[in-house]
């Protein structure tokens, strides 16, 4: 089923269930994210926020059992039908611990374009030079390129792979609590890197962290299970409204620290 | 989950706010009493008095400061803080016209008045009236009240052009009258004010209940 394409909306789930086996994790969600914005997706801890994540680049499909209903659309074309290699090349992902490969920070960066068939050894250097600036490091490991990725600070390693990540030139970059192992400074630059990289990407980020949602975001979505432990979109919108006046008491409760 | 010492800083910060307008509504009545009385001591009491109102105001912005900082607070919690931030203002505001009654008084000195006092004790008695409401809507989080109470205020306005055009005449009559006279059309319009000031803590309540800023003036 192809949807409408409309102009700001790069990715969407329409009536979205996944299952693990007999157990239900996603409950019928139907959600929008905006083109060149970031969406937060927050909730209590098993609320399905980093399975929904997941679901945008079929990382789910690596699971034994899992069974999906509804559809997931990238630009209008259901994921389900898209090679998963180019999907997510188009859908990327950075992780919660920064998780660079045991390689030198240029063949960390190089890694997806060689493997999508850029071979030659300068247009390999422009676009390593050209994803670490974007990814705010560029500054302080140009002179060291040959080092080991994994000799990086745990701020630079995870800037690093945000590198990896956007040298394929995704559309889409999915971000699970990717600072939350990172100490205050290090977590500012992601979020002001962030707040760079939505003027060319759009960005999904799952937060337990309900400030750096508030300073990062524009649209918030928050996730509940419901009496069967089944993951529910309770609502979305934009965040300055999510943290003044939510629409639904349970978020209400969340996010001012009354509830989970 | 609850948040025990958060909820209680908030219930402590609402309990500051309704004593301090406590005191702020005495020194409004008394200051209208000693007006008529032609009390000067009572009158030095409440310019006195003040300073310690003032002080009550700034203790509660400072707690609210304290616990933007301390306890990011969002949703209902954040609107209650800034609105008590602004009613604090309203109601350090309203002190101030109660010590500028106080100060006319003394201005006017211990002799009689040029006519007895009616509808200036009238204005007082009602303003008073809505703001023990209007603090009453506030800390019991009643929107239906926030909204009927500003109506009140256009009895005050009827008895302030009243008083206006009362006095006026006695200018007419005896101009000699007239320093008196604009002293206590002063007052009057202290008073008015009292009554504009209770409408805004009026919207003030119904946006911490609703999120919704209103304009009700």
């Amino acid at each position: 089923m192809e949807t409408e394409r409309t102009e700001n909306t790069r990715m969407m789930t329409e009536n979205f269930s996944l299952f693990y086996g007999s157990f239900k994790a996603l409950n019928n969600i139907t959600i929008k994210i905006p083109a060149n914005r970031i969406t937060a997706f927050i909730g209590p801890s098993g609320c399905g926020k980093s399975t929904l994540l997941r679901s945008f680049n079929r990382m789910n499909d690596l699971i034994p059992g899992v069974i999906t209903t509804g559809a997931v659309f990238l630009d209008g074309g259901d994921v389900a039908r898209e090679d998963v290699v180019q999907l997510r090349k188009k859908v990327g992902m950075v992780f919660q611990r920064p998780n660079p490969f045991p390689k030198s920070i240029f063949d960390n960066v190089a890694y997806g374009p060689r493997l999508h068939g850029t071979k030659n050894r300068s247009d390999l250097a422009v676009l390593v030079e050209k994803s670490l600036k974007r990814a705010a490091l560029w500054e302080e490991v140009r002179d060291d390129l040959h080092k080991s990725g994994m000799s990086l600070s745990g701020g630079q390693q995870q800037r690093l792979c945000i590198a990896r990540a956007i040298a394929i030139e995704p559309e889409v970059i999915l971000m699970d609590e990717p600072a939350s192992a990172l100490d205050p400074v290090a977590t500012l630059k992601i979020e002001e890197l962030m707040n760079e990289l939505k003027k060319n990407y759009t960005i999904a980020i799952v937060t337990h962290n309900m400030q750096q949602a508030g300073r990062v975001s524009d649209y918030t979505a928050f996730m509940l299970t419901d009496e069967k432990r089944a993951g529910n979109l309770i609502e979305i919108g934009p965040t300055k409204q999510i943290f003044t006046t939510p629409s639904d008491s349970r978020t209400e409760d969340y996010i001012s620290g009354r509830f989970g | 989950m609850s948040r025990e010492s958060f909820d209680r800083e908030l219930q402590e910060l609402k309990r500051s706010l309704f004593q301090v307008t406590s005191e702020v509504r005495k020194n409004l009545a008394a200051s209208v009493k000693y007006l008529d009385k032609r009390d000067m001591q009572g009158a030095a009491m409440i310019i006195e008095s003040d300073e310690i109102i003032n002080l009550k105001c700034l203790e509660i912005e400072e707690q609210c400061l304290n616990i933007i900082a301390t306890q990011q607070p969002v949703a209902t919690d954040l609107r209650l803080l800034f609105s008590v931030l602004q009613i604090s203002t309203e109601i350090e505001r309203i002190g101030d016209y109660a010590k500028g009654i106080a100060r006319i008084s003394q201005k006017i000195g211990p002799g009689k008045l040029i006519k007895p006092l009616t509808s200036i004790p009238r204005m007082q008695e009602i303003a008073g009236q809505m703001l023990d409401d209007a603090i009453r809507a506030f800390t019991e989080d009643d929107e239906k009240a926030a909204r009927n109470i500003p109506a009140r205020d256009l009895q005050i306005d009827v008895l302030y052009n009243q008083v206006h055009r009362e006095l006026i005449t006695f200018i007419m009559e005896k101009p000699s009258n007239i320093e008196q006279t604009m002293m206590l059309d002063w007052v009057a319009h202290n008073i008015e004010r009292v009554g504009d000031r209770v409408v805004n803590i009026c919207e003030r309540v119904i946006f911490t209940v609703t999120g919704i800023p209103v304009d009700l003036n």
